[in-house]
């Protein structure tokens, strides 16, 4: 049995502990905001924070989550208030929006380390997340606008 | 399992107008009134892509399908905007297939240019009609009225009506003739023009947004198909045992391979069904299956290159033919030619190919992210042997389209299995199978040669080309290029030159060939842009000058007495010429705006320049690269000018430039497909990488030129010029020329 906290709530799972946290995320508990892009790693869709780190969930077996504390996108901002949100809808980010969640949580990472990131900052930070619809000038803008907001 | 039934996502999913809307007859799309006449309740509707509700809520039909251009909010505010409705009180919802809209098929950068019309219309006329049941009401001329932000105004009498009290008054005035309605003028528009908020902002900001891959319906199984390494090929035997050990999976099921021509047709294969996705792949990958190739394992890429190759170096079918090119060598001994090369290219949305489906009763509801939920009727239809009419088709957001969600046999397959196994069946394609089972953009080859006068200027141009059909997808013995891909940057060069000739070539297809952002222009114009600048280096003379005089004086080209078979985007010349003159004035703005007089090329660093008209709009780019000794490539700055007619939404019009300099870029720098004894070698994104944040050029800087032309496309037109605008760069920098793309290919 693996117990597990999933945005503040506690989870049980007694299925294959080889199963990646996005399967469980996103067909168990329906927390659908966590995308699958490619499933080895490749694009960060998926990415989730574990006690705090972000992982890429494709790769991230449930069974080494156990005893963690899982954060997805759906708990970003209560009310889609997190400075990131708030800096993405003032840039108008988004385009077909699939990627964002990714975008998003790598990004929530990247300002706990760095709260003042410089453009080569972002860009190493975001370059495992891929945007097919090219949204990458807007999202460097955001993460500065909301590293502003933040300090 | 908790389930999130449909019922719960209605809001995001979307349905038709309030179910009981009692619908106007309209002219606008006659064939509605049918099926809403049935409904009840004192709502109106004078279009069908338009209702009113008492308490003053205007719904407005989004039929469009939203994959990130923000049409899903650009057509309603055209609706709202005319209507005079308060943006707030607009609730938008999402159409379900309906060949009572008009085409659904969100592709060709069509929506604006084809509905910007129509929307008004809708507009306007609830507008006529408000109007006239406050006359009525108040026993004024209508003529006296005005309106202001959902209100009919009175101004002599100082009186004022809301919408949605007028509601059932306006129902019942006379709809007005299409020649009688009046429309806004330009300086009063309110939303047109404006950057409206996306409506669906929020929930892309916080994983809220429902795609077809997050679609689900109660007692829903998964499925993950494996199929035939080949295209075509047969499966001989499987051997299941191992996969029905797997936990969670459920049983397998044999598809049927299609049967020439493959169009929107099921693959074919055998599914793993399972309780989640990640059991159903486990599933599969402990699947044994032996399959019979066919004839299409003789496709090898690099002995299908040579063939195109040597097609296009030799005389081909003419499909343009101005003054005489042949002389004209014969006469001329300056001159010089080029071969290029495009690879196939797959189109690798982030949210790969998925559909929910149930089938029961003769009936099928599904959800899918489709560019075309008409498509997806017929193609659901046929392959169960139903009525399209039984097929309900909600159209969830999308993950990216490009091209590939136009063609749905991953919804076939939904259906198909939820047929066989009693039960909602969700297909999710892997990242393997949408590049390995893409239907790919033509591989192309391309051959060009000019003859040039004293100041290196052509005095004839031929083109040739070959590349496999899109038609070949719909009819297996197609082998040229049919008019539309040819009149995508061969037959409508637009320079000034005396004498031209373009060829097309006949090329076999052996994978599934499909449209992808911007089609052939990507390779015409890859060629054509590369050729003209290799043309002003070899010169000696300034790119955007030499390219200034090529494009010539003002002029409308009069394809029709040239004899060109010219299809110009199914749009009349007459309203959408190719203008010479509007050309020219986005070369200026963008070496304008770049500061292109007062950049210096060399060391490794270089300025490259393209335009290129499609789908109707014209658009000039200038690329800054970076050329490191070691080969790589970065993109500092790209400036694209822009003119596409009337603009809805600049920011959103912006966007798709931004987007679309990206996707040139991955096409330029990394973009390969090939194939190896039939099998495609690439299968997820390190073996066809696309750009990312580092990769992609740093900042896009986007042009509008002002404009009250009809609205033109945006989605597609910011790709071909991309990808020779970076060459030219590159060429700039270091003197080295790129005739093949990729530049970058993976090893
Ligand atoms: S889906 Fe996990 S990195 Fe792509
Ligand atoms: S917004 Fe579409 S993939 Fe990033």
């Amino acid at each position: 049995m693996i117990t597990l906290k999933v945005n503040g709530v506690t989870r049980r799972f007694d299925g294959d502990p080889e199963m990646p946290l996005l399967w469980y995320l996103r067909d168990l508990l329906e927390l659908t905001g966590t995308k699958y892009g490619c499933g080895r790693g490749l694009c960060g869709s998926c990415t989730i924070h574990v006690n705090g780190v972000q992982v890429q969930s494709c790769v991230t077996a449930i069974g080494s989550a156990d005893g963690k504390s899982v954060a997805t996108i759906e708990a970003l901002g209560a009310n889609v208030d997190h400075a990131l949100q708030r800096a993405w809808m003032k840039n108008n980010v988004p385009q077909c929006g699939y990627c964002q969640s990714g975008q998003l949580m790598t990004a929530a990472a990247l300002l706990k380390e760095k709260p003042k990131p410089t453009d080569q900052d972002i860009d190493t930070a975001m370059a495992g997340v891929i945007c097919r619809c090219g949204t990458y000038q807007r999202i460097r803008q955001a993460i500065k606008d909301a590293a502003e907001v933040a300090l | 399992m908790r389930q999130i039934t449909v019922i719960n996502r209605r809001s995001f999913l979307g349905g038709l107008i309030t179910a009981g809307a009692f619908v106007l007859g309209t002219r606008l799309l006659p064939s509605l009134v049918q099926g809403a006449a049935k409904t009840e309740s004192a709502s109106w509707s004078p279009s069908i892509f338009l209702g009113l509700e008492p308490d003053g809520s205007v719904i407005i039909v989004a039929h469009r399908s939203e994959m990130g251009t923000g049409i899903r909010t650009a057509l309603p505010a055209i609706v709202a905007d005319e209507m005079d409705a308060d943006w707030g009180r607009v609730r938008i919802e999402q159409a379900l297939g309906n060949s009572k809209y008009g085409s659904q098929n969100t592709d060709g950068s069509q929506s604006i240019r084809d509905f910007y019309d129509t929307m008004r219309e809708a507009g306007a006329t609830a507008r006529q009609m408000l109007i006239a049941a406050a006359a009525a009401r108040w026993g004024v001329p209508s003529g006296e009225c005005s309106t202001a932000k959902h209100e009919v105004i009175h101004a002599k009498s100082s009186r004022r009506a809301g919408y949605g009290e007028l509601a059932a008054g306006a129902a019942k005035q006379p709809v007005p003739k299409k020649s009688d309605l009046r429309f806004k003028s330009p300086a009063d528009h309110r939303y047109i023009g404006q950057d409206m908020p996306v409506s669906n902002l929020k929930e892309l900001c916080s994983g809220r947004g429902v795609f077809g891959i997050d679609a689900t319906m109660p007692g829903m199984v998964h499925a993950s198909i494996e199929r035939s390494p080949v295209l075509g090929g047969k499966l001989k035997s499987h051997d299941d045992s191992e996969t029905l050990k797997v936990k969670g999976v459920l049983k397998t099921v044999v598809l049927e391979g299609f049967s020439p021509p493959h169009g929107f047709k099921a693959l074919g294969g055998v599914a793993v069904i399972a309780d989640n996705t990640w059991s159903a792949m486990k599933g599969r990958q402990a699947l044994k299956a032996e399959w019979d190739p066919g004839q299409n394992a003789s496709y090898d890429s690099e002995v299908y290159k040579k063939d195109l190759m040597a097609t296009v170096s030799k005389p081909q079918k003419a499909a343009r033919n101005v003054g005489n090119v042949d002389a004209e060598f014969a006469k001329n001994a300056k001159s010089h030619e080029a071969y290029y090369y495009v690879p196939h290219l797959a189109h690798a949305p982030m949210e790969p190919p998925a559909a929910v489906a149930e089938v029961k009763d003769g009936k099928a509801v599904i959800y899918a992210a489709t560019q075309n939920p008409q498509a997806v009727q017929d193609t659901v239809a046929a392959a169960l042997g139903i009525d399209k009419k039984n097929v309900e088709c909600h159209v969830t957001l999308l993950g990216g389209g490009f091209g590939r969600k136009s063609k749905p046999d991953y919804v076939a397959e939904a259906a198909l299995l939820s047929k066989a196994v009693g039960r909602p069946v969700k297909v999710t394609w892997t990242r393997e199978d949408d590049i390995r089972f893409d239907y790919f953009h033509s591989v192309a080859a391309m051959y060009l040669k000019a003859s040039l006068d004293a100041r290196g200027k052509p005095t004839a141009l031929l083109q040739r080309s070959a590349f496999p059909t899109i038609i070949s997808t719909f009819n297996g013995a197609a082998a040229e290029g049919a008019p539309f891909e040819l009149g995508m940057g061969l037959t409508d060069m637009p320079f000034e030159i005396p004498n031209i000739r373009a060829e097309n070539g006949p090329a076999k297809h052996h994978v599934r060939i499909g449209w992808l952002r911007s089609v052939s222009n990507i390779f015409h114009a890859f060629a054509l842009h590369s050729f003209i600048d290799e043309l002003a280096r070899l010169a000696n003379r300034d790119p955007v000058e030499y390219l200034l005089d090529l494009v010539g004086k003002p002029r409308k080209i009069d394809f029709k007495a040239e004899g060109t078979d010219y299809s110009n985007y199914g749009k009349p010349l007459d309203k959408f010429p190719v203008d010479t003159g509007r050309l020219r004035r986005v070369v200026e703005l963008a070496a304008e705006k770049s500061g292109w007089g007062n950049k210096k090329s060399g060391n490794g660093r270089g300025y490259g320049i393209a335009v290129h008209r499609s789908f109707l709009s014209y658009v000039a780019v200038v690329v800054e690269v970076e050329a490191g000794a070691n080969g790589r490539v970065t993109i500092p700055r790209v400036d694209v000018a822009v003119d596409a007619g009337t603009i809805v939404s600049p920011d959103r019009v912006k966007a798709q430039f931004e987007g679309a300099a990206v996707f040139g870029a991955s096409i330029a720098l990394m973009g390969k497909i090939t194939a190896t004894k039939g099998v495609i070698d690439q299968s997820n994104f390190d073996s066809y990488p696309v750009a990312r944040i580092t990769e992609a050029p740093f900042k896009t800087h986007v042009h509008l030129v002002p404009s009250s032309d009809p609205p033109a496309g945006v989605g597609e037109p910011g790709v071909p010029p991309i990808a020779p605008a970076i060459c030219n760069a590159i060429a700039a920098a270091n003197g080295k020329r790129i005739r093949d793309l990729p530049i970058n290919p993976v090893a």
